[in-house]
């Protein structure tokens, strides 16, 4: 059996959801497990399963060269521009 | 209608999210592809008047930030761009109809940014106009087209504010900086105004759209909601909009304001804008030069097809 990542729709219009992961023999199987296992209360409307080996994801070890650079860049950010109070709701 | 059509007309009119894997009017769906590439390539198209200020900004500060505010209308463009693709429609197809003319942009860009105080209306007013109409395309009925509108607001607030902000500290500086920037609120005014489409009556997309909840705001709406807004903008740091008919209504609770150009909207719409082949000319020039990119990417997916030796 394969490890599947389960996402959820909760609501049409969201986003689909990390909810868990199930062991399924086929991704049609996955579906229907996930089914059974995470939405037993109508959590949700659709249901997206990915073999979790597929997923490629970024390291925790990564993070300084990943993400450092962004901390200093704050004009970035919208508050980084001080503006009068009249007009500051912009 | 057929029984597909009033179930999909009435999933909408519950205010439900249409989803791409929903069974949806073959006309919704170009209706959406027209509008959600137009809408990418406005972005994409609207990197070339900023871009050319990027070597001549006043300070590395500033050319910093413009560099994020340049970076970001490419990824918005991107973001558009795929929720687009989830319609069944190509990148290729896209770029395609950018580059023959049958796909749109934004007419705005059409016009060049002739001095720096321009990189200051361009963010304040042309960024400002968008995110109104942005701001209700938040809640227009197809799901991918909404979530990208959320996530662009988000960060297109910051491009707004820069905006303003070097209009701002051109206002507190010489008198020659304060009359660039007034030049630069008086070329790009009844522009950006323009941005939002033709009146409601004359608007030839607008009913169906409104009806599928693809668009949620009038073209007129968005356009008052802008100028209302505007005016404070320009009064505060001592700019003088160029409507001498622009005036506050009591009664409608709105300013009233002048005569739109419709006749400049259309010759630019049409290609005769002051800088409409040049842009068109530098996306397909660049989009030319970038051919080994795509080549490269094909290539390497070939060779990994023929033995896939990546380990899972």
């Amino acid at each position: 059996m394969k490890l599947y990542e389960v996402f959820i729709r909760s609501r049409r219009g969201l986003d689909h959801k990390h909810t868990g992961s199930l062991l399924a023999d086929s991704p049609e199987q996955a579906l229907e497990y996930a089914r059974d296992i995470y939405t037993r209360r109508s959590e949700g409307v659709s249901i997206w399963v990915v073999s979790s080996a597929d997923i490629i994801a970024s390291q925790e070890t990564d993070c300084e060269s990943f993400y450092d650079p962004h901390d200093d860049k704050p004009y970035r950010h919208a508050a980084h521009y001080q503006l009068p109070d009249e007009v500051n709701s912009m | 209608m057929s029984e597909e059509e009033i179930l999909f007309q009435q999933r909408i009119d519950a205010e439900l999210k249409v989803e791409p894997k929903d069974w949806m009017p073959e006309k919704y769906r170009q209706n959406l592809i027209r509008q959600i590439s137009q809408h990418a390539h406005s972005e994409v198209i609207g990197m070339q008047p900023e871009g050319n200020w990027i070597t001549r900004a006043p300070t590395l500060h500033r050319k910093s930030i413009l560099l994020a505010k340049i970076q970001d209308e490419g990824g918005h463009g991107l973001y558009l761009y795929s929720a687009a693709e989830t319609l069944g429609i190509s990148r290729e197809e896209l770029v395609q109809a950018l580059h023959s003319g049958a796909a749109k942009y934004a007419s705005i860009f059409n016009y060049p940014a002739l001095t720096w105080a321009d990189m200051g209306a361009i963010g304040w007013l042309v960024d400002g106009a968008a995110i109104v109409n942005q701001i209700s395309l938040q809640r227009t009925s197809y799901g991918p087209y909404a979530r990208s509108m959320v996530r662009i607001c988000k960060e297109e607030s910051f491009h707004q504010r820069q905006g303003y902000h070097i209009m701002m500290v051109l206002m507190q500086g010489s008198q020659e900086q304060q009359a660039m920037a007034q030049d630069a609120l008086d070329r790009f005014w009844w522009p950006s105004l323009m941005m939002f489409g033709p009146h409601d009556a004359e608007s030839a997309n607008s009913t169906q759209s409104m009806k599928w909840k693809i668009k949620r705001k009038s073209n007129d709406e968005l356009r008052q909601k802008f100028i209302d807004q505007s005016v404070k903008q320009a009064e505060v740091i001592g700019l003088k909009i160029p409507d001498p008919a622009l005036k506050w209504n009591k009664a409608r609770e709105h300013y009233d304001f002048g005569k739109i150009d419709w006749d400049e909207f259309a010759r630019v719409i049409k290609g005769d804008g002051p800088c409409n082949r040049q842009r068109l000319q530098h996306h397909i020039r660049t989009h030319n030069e970038g051919a080994w990119v795509r080549d490269a990417v094909a290539a390497y997916e070939a060779k990994h097809k023929k033995q896939p030796t990546r380990a899972a």
